[in-house]
C-alpha cells in the first residue's frame, strides 16, 4: 500500500473519483489551470477538462450556488473554499438552501454537493487564514460535517461525501497537509460517514479529538504509555456531524474519564456537545470532571508566532491535560 | 518568590505534628486549598492544605518525622519560577507567610469542615459509587490513589478484585467462610482507626489489671438532694463522672508516676493533667480531652464534659479537643456494667473505668448494711507501674469519693 500525506490523499481520490464517474465536478477559486492554492487539484485540469474542473470568481456565496444548481441538474459537484475563514458568505447558501433542501421538499430532493474546506491554524497564516469554523455548521440539522485527518480516513470519506446524497462540508485542516502521512488504499475504499474511530485504544481515560489536536492526542499517549504507563484511548470523531455518540459513550463507560480536545475555540464548540452527552448518558461511569482543551475564545488566530502558540492547543497541553486528568 | 509551607499549628495547644503521609512528591503541581500533605496528631489525622498555587520544589520532612509548629516542611515554587539558589533569601519569606497555613487550618477546623471531621474530604464520583453499589464494599475502607488520597474508580475495581480473589481461595465450607444468612459490615474509618489503636495498646503495652470497691452512699444522697436544683441552675445533669474526675485528679497530684508515657528508653512524667473521657458516638467512640483538669472545679469539669460529649455527638471536635490527653477515664457503668478490664489509651500509662453503682449488703463494723457501691478499675502499663503504687493511687481515689457528701465544695 503507498504511503501518501493528506494533501496528495485529496487530490488522488478526486482523480480517481473524476476517472470512475463523468458526474463529479469541482469548481472553486483557482481550482482549474492554477491547481489549487494548496494544490489539491493540481493536474485536474489537464486530465478532465474546463467543463469539470472549473474556475470561479471570488465568489463564495455564487460557489456553493452554483453547486447547488448543478446537483440538481444530476451532477455531483465538490465546491472548493479556498480557506474556512472565507466561507462566511456562503452561509446563507450552505444554512438556508443546502441543508433544507430535503427537509423542504418533504424528502423528495437531495443536495449532493461537497464544500472542501481547508482550515485551521498552527501554519502561520494569521487571522484571515487560521480559522476553525466547524462550530457555525455544526448546530445545523441537514448538514453533515467530516474531518478527516489521515490519508484513509480523507479517502474513504471523502469518496462517501461525494456520494452522498446530501450536502458534506469536508474539513481539511492545513497543518495535516504535509505533516501527516499514512497508507493510502488502493481502488474502491469508503467509509461510513457518521462512524468515529479508535484510534488507540486504552483504559486509563477517554481522549475524544479530530484534527490535528486529535494527533497531538495520540503522540501524547504514545508517550505517556511509554512514561507513565498511563493508557489512554483516544477516539478519533471524524464526523462531527451526525455524532457518534455511541462510541464516546461507550469508551467513557469503560475509563470513567474524558477529555476532549479541539482547536476550534471552547465556547460552543463540539467539545462542549461531547461534553454534555457524556454527562447525559454515562453520569454514572464518570470518575472525575469532564475536561475540555481548546483553543481560547479570542476572535482570531493572531499572527506573531508566540500569541499563536498561546491561542492554539499544543501537544505538550495535550500531554498535561491527559496527565492531570489520569491522576486524578 | 518561593513559598515556604510550615507545619500548621492544628490546635490551640498543639506544638508539633507528625508527617503522616506526602500527598504530593517533589515536582507535581499543587493548587490553591488542594490537601499537601497529613498531619497526624493525637488523635486526629488531618489533611492540611496548600495555601499557594504552584509546583512542590522540596519536601523538608519524612513521613513519620515529628516537626515543630512554624518549622518549613515544603517550598513550593510558582509556575515556571526557577529553583532558588541555597541559602538566598528564605528567612524573610518564612517571616512573611508563616501565619498564613496556620490561620487556613484553624479556620478549618473551627468551621468543622476540615480535618478535625475526617480525613477524606473527597465526595464519591459516580463511577465509584456505583461500583459501591453494585460490589457492596464501602469507599471508605478502599486505600485511594487519586489526587489527594482521593478512591478512583480503579481504586474500587482493585478492591472489588481483592475481595473476589479472598472470597475464591477461602476454602468454601467449614473454614469461617460467610454463611448465606452473614451479614458483612464494612469497615469505617472510625472503626479502622479505633482497631488499629487497640491492637498497638495491646501487642506494645503489658496489661496488669486491679479494682477497687468504693462506697459512694453519701455522695449518692448528696447528688440525689441537689441533682434537680443543679439541672434548673447550670441546665445540665449532674452525673457521677465529674466527681469521679475531680477524686482521680486530685490523686494523680498526689501519685504523678501514673500520669506519664514509657518512652523506650525513659519514662515522661506528665506536668499537666488533661483527662481523656470516652464518649461512645455513632460508630465508635472517641475521647475529647478536659485540659487542665487539676484546675477545675467539680462543677468546671461536669460543665465541659457535657459539652465534649456534645459535640462529640454532633462530629464537631476540633483537633485540640481531643490531643494531649495523660490519662482516660471511662464511664463504662453507663452501660451497666460492674467490672471491666479497659485497654490503655496509648501511650498513656494507666486507664481507669468507673463502674455502675449498686446497692449491695456490705459489711460494715460487725454489722450488715445496704450501701451504694461502685467498682473502680484500672488497667495500667506494667513498664511503667507497679501494683504497689497503683494500689495506693486507687485507695487515694476510694478515700476522696467515699468522703464526698454536702460539705465538698461544688464550685
Amino acid at each position: 500500500m503507498a504511503v501518501k500525506n493528506v494533501l496528495e490523499a485529496v487530490r488522488d481520490t478526486l482523480f480517481e473519483a473524476m476517472g470512475r464517474d463523468q458526474r463529479v465536478m469541482v469548481l472553486g477559486e483557482d481550482v482549474g489551470r492554477h491547481g489549487g492554492v494548496f494544490n489539491a487539484t493540481q493536474g485536474l485540469y489537464e486530465a478532465f477538462g474546463e467543463d469539470r474542473v472549473v474556475d470561479t470568481p471570488l465568489a463564495e456565496s455564487s460557489i456553493v450556488g452554483i453547486a447547488i444548481g448543478a446537483a440538481f441538474g444530476g451532477l455531483l459537484p465538490v465546491a472548493e473554499i479556498q480557506f474556512a475563514d472565507f466561507i462566511h458568505p456562503a452561509v446563507d447558501q450552505i444554512i438556508n438552501e443546502a441543508a433544507k433542501i430535503r427537509y423542504r421538499s418533504n424528502g423528495d430532493f437531495g443536495c449532493p454537493i461537497v464544500i472542501r474546506v481547508p482550515y485551521g491554524g498552527g501554519v502561520h497564516g494569521g487571522l484571515y487564514h487560521s480559522q476553525s469554523v466547524e462550530a457555525l455548521f455544526f448546530s445545523t440539522p441537514g448538514l453533515k460535517i467530516v474531518a478527516p485527518t489521515t490519508p484513509a480516513d480523507v479517502k474513504g470519506l471523502l469518496l462517501a461525501a461525494i456520494y452522498d446524497p446530501d450536502p458534506v462540508i469536508f474539513l481539511e485542516h492545513k497543518a495535516s497537509y504535509r505533516a501527516i502521512k499514512g497508507e493510502y488504499p488502493e481502488g474502491e475504499f469508503v467509509l461510513p460517514i457518521g462512524p468515529a474511530d479508535v484510534k488507540r485504544a486504552g483504559t486509563d481515560l477517554t481522549v475524544v479529538s479530530y484534527g490535528m489536536t486529535m494527533h497531538y492526542a495520540l503522540q501524547a499517549a504514545e508517550e505517556l504509555s511509554r512514561e507513565e504507563g498511563i493508557e489512554a484511548e483516544v477516539i478519533d470523531l471524524r464526523t462531527l456531524l451526525p455524532l457518534d455518540r455511541r462510541t464516546i459513550v461507550d469508551s467513557v463507560k469503560k475509563t470513567g474519564k474524558l477529555l476532549v480536545v479541539h482547536e476550534d475555540n471552547l465556547t460552543g464548540g463540539v467539545g462542549a456537545e461531547v461534553a454534555a452527552t457524556v454527562a447525559d448518558e454515562a453520569f454514572m461511569y464518570l470518575d472525575a470532571p469532564i475536561r475540555r482543551l481548546a483553543a481560547l475564545d479570542v476572535p482570531s488566530t493572531p499572527y506573531h508566532p508566540a500569541l499563536e502558540r498561546a491561542m492554539l492547543p499544543s501537544k505538550a497541553q495535550v500531554k498535561e491535560a491527559i496527565l492531570e486528568l489520569a491522576r486524578y | 518568590m518561593p513559598k515556604e509551607i510550615v507545619m500548621p499549628k492544628l490546635g490551640e495547644s498543639v506544638v508539633e505534628g507528625v508527617i503522616g503521609r506526602w500527598l504530593k512528591a517533589e515536582g507535581d503541581f499543587v493548587d490553591v486549598d488542594e490537601p499537601l500533605v497529613e498531619v497526624d496528631t493525637d488523635k486526629v489525622n488531618a489533611e492540611v492544605p496548600s495555601p499557594y498555587r504552584g509546583v512542590v520544589h522540596r519536601l523538608l520532612a519524612r513521613e513519620g518525622e515529628t516537626v515543630a509548629v512554624g518549622q518549613v516542611i515544603a517550598i513550593i515554587l510558582e509556575e515556571g519560577e526557577a529553583a532558588p539558589e541555597a541559602g538566598g533569601e528564605q528567612p524573610a519569606a518564612a517571616a512573611q507567610v508563616a501565619g498564613e497555613p496556620r490561620a487556613a487550618a484553624r479556620e478549618e477546623a473551627l468551621n468543622g469542615a476540615g480535618p478535625a471531621r475526617s480525613r477524606s474530604p473527597h465526595a464519591y464520583s459516580p463511577a465509584v459509587r456505583r461500583l459501591a453499589a453494585e460490589s457492596g464494599i464501602d469507599p471508605a475502607t478502599v486505600v485511594g490513589t487519586g489526587r489527594g488520597g482521593r478512591v478512583s474508580k480503579k481504586d474500587m475495581e482493585r478492591a472489588i478484585a481483592d475481595a473476589g480473589a479472598r472470597a475464591k481461595a477461602a476454602p468454601p465450607a467449614p473454614a469461617p467462610g460467610l454463611l448465606d444468612a452473614d451479614e458483612v459490615v464494612p469497615i469505617t474509618r472510625m472503626r479502622r482507626t479505633i482497631a488499629e489503636r487497640m491492637v498497638q495498646s495491646k501487642r506494645t503495652v503489658p496489661h496488669a489489671w486491679t479494682m477497687v470497691e468504693v462506697d459512694v452512699t453519701r455522695l449518692v444522697e448528696w447528688r440525689e438532694s441537689i441533682k434537680e436544683e443543679f439541672r434548673r441552675r447550670e441546665g445540665f445533669n449532674l452525673t457521677y463522672l465529674p466527681f469521679v474526675v475531680k477524686a482521680a485528679v486530685e490523686a494523680l497530684r498526689e501519685y504523678p508516676i501514673l500520669n506519664s508515657t514509657w518512652e523506650e528508653d525513659r519514662i515522661v512524667i506528665k506536668r499537666r493533667i488533661n483527662i481523656g473521657i470516652a464518649v461512645d458516638v455513632d460508630d465508635g467512640i472517641i475521647v475529647p480531652v478536659i485540659r487542665d483538669a487539676d484546675q477545675k472545679s467539680i462543677v468546671g469539669i461536669a460543665r465541659e464534659i457535657a459539652d465534649l460529649a456534645a459535640r462529640a455527638r454532633a462530629g464537631t471536635l476540633t483537633p485540640d479537643d481531643v490531643a494531649g490527653g495523660t490519662f482516660t477515664i471511662n464511664n463504662t457503668g453507663a452501660f451497666g456494667s460492674i467490672l471491666s478490664a479497659p485497654i490503655i489509651n496509648y501511650p498513656q500509662a494507666a486507664i481507669l473505668s468507673m463502674e455502675t453503682i449498686t446497692k449491695r449488703p456490705v459489711v460494715v463494723g460487725d454489722a450488715i448494711a445496704i450501701r451504694s457501691m461502685m467498682n473502680l478499675c484500672m488497667s495500667l502499663d506494667h513498664r511503667v507501674l507497679d501494683g504497689a503504687v497503683c494500689g495506693r493511687f486507687l485507695r487515694s481515689v476510694k478515700r476522696r469519693l467515699e468522703s464526698y457528701d454536702a460539705n465538698t465544695p461544688l464550685y
